[in-house]
């Protein structure tokens, strides 16, 4: 019980330093850094909240290939430094007034409407498979078929968007010293 | 086991954690990391719920907002390159203009 409760508020901490670390580093790399402690941590929630599945998926499709993605794309584009000098120096202030405006009304939502009480305890049959991969992969399968399926035609459109969005075209490059490549 | 609201907060602080760093950075690669924070808290507070409901479904949501997030990454990534190429740059104060 305490041990739990000791163990969430200390994910907590990290999660949210992590996230305020990736916020605020000048450095795109330690962002993204940042951002897999915060989605490890997050991984670890998972499960504590009996979703085994989900948390080993938040791992590999998260916190690999997607971060993998995005450091290789910062890296790529030598775009790690990026000078912040601003044009509008009245927007960040107001963004994190806003942004506490937006905190305070959700806590009042949490507070007035909140579940207070612990959720409730798993029968023994529920509890034996909850979140595991047979019983998602039996929901996914028999419920969620159509949106499945639906899911792989917008992964090849991603796909395909992706490729071509960064092809580039052969027939413009005659124009000089406007393809020198982006390396550094 | 600890209560539901507790995660529901820290769920609504990582989102307002990644609302501020939308709002605030400038640079296009970190604003997207703040929106990947954003649909990370709310699968966080889908498996939350699931587990208050005892219910499956909640956790089937989480698998497809993790495949859209996926797909977003892979097509917003290509985007910042592409216009990286013609604009030199990925501060998106410089990316004012329709045409490149």
């Amino acid at each position: 019980m305490t041990i739990e409760l000791s163990l969430f508020f200390l994910l907590a901490l990290i999660a949210m330093l992590a996230a305020g670390g990736m916020l605020l580093s000048r450095n795109a790399v330690y962002s993204a850094l940042f951002l897999i402690v915060n989605f490890a941590t997050v991984a670890v929630f998972f499960l504590l909240l009996g979703a085994p599945f989900i948390a080993m998926a938040q791992v590999t499709v998260y916190a690999g290939a997607i971060m993998v993605l995005f450091l290789f794309v910062i890296m790529l584009l030598g775009a790690e430094r990026l000078r912040q000098k601003s044009v509008l120096p009245w927007q960040a202030p107001l963004a994190v007034v806003l942004g506490i405006v937006l905190l305070v009304e959700a806590g009042v939502v949490i507070v007035t409407r909140g579940l207070g009480a612990p959720p409730p305890a798993l029968s023994e049959t529920a509890a034996a498979g909850f979140g595991g991969p047979q019983a998602i992969g039996a929901s996914l399968f028999t419920t969620y078929l159509l949106p499945f399926e639906v899911t792989s035609v917008l992964l090849l459109a991603a796909m395909v968007g992706a490729i071509v969005l960064t092809r580039d075209e052969k027939g413009k490059s005659q124009i000089p010293n406007s393809k020198s490549q982006t390396g550094k | 086991m600890v209560p539901t609201t507790y995660y529901i907060a820290l769920s609504a602080i990582l989102f307002t954690m990644g609302v501020a760093g939308v709002l605030i950075r400038r640079n296009a690669i970190i604003i997207f990391m703040s929106v990947e924070l954003m649909l990370n808290s709310a699968n966080l507070a889908f498996v939350a719920f699931a587990r208050q409901f005892a219910s499956l479904d909640g956790q089937i949501f989480v698998f497809f907002v993790m495949t859209v997030a996926a797909a977003e990454v892979a097509v917003g990534l290509a985007l910042i390159v592409a216009i990286f190429r013609t604009k030199k740059s990925i501060n998106v104060d410089e990316i004012n203009t329709l045409r490149g």
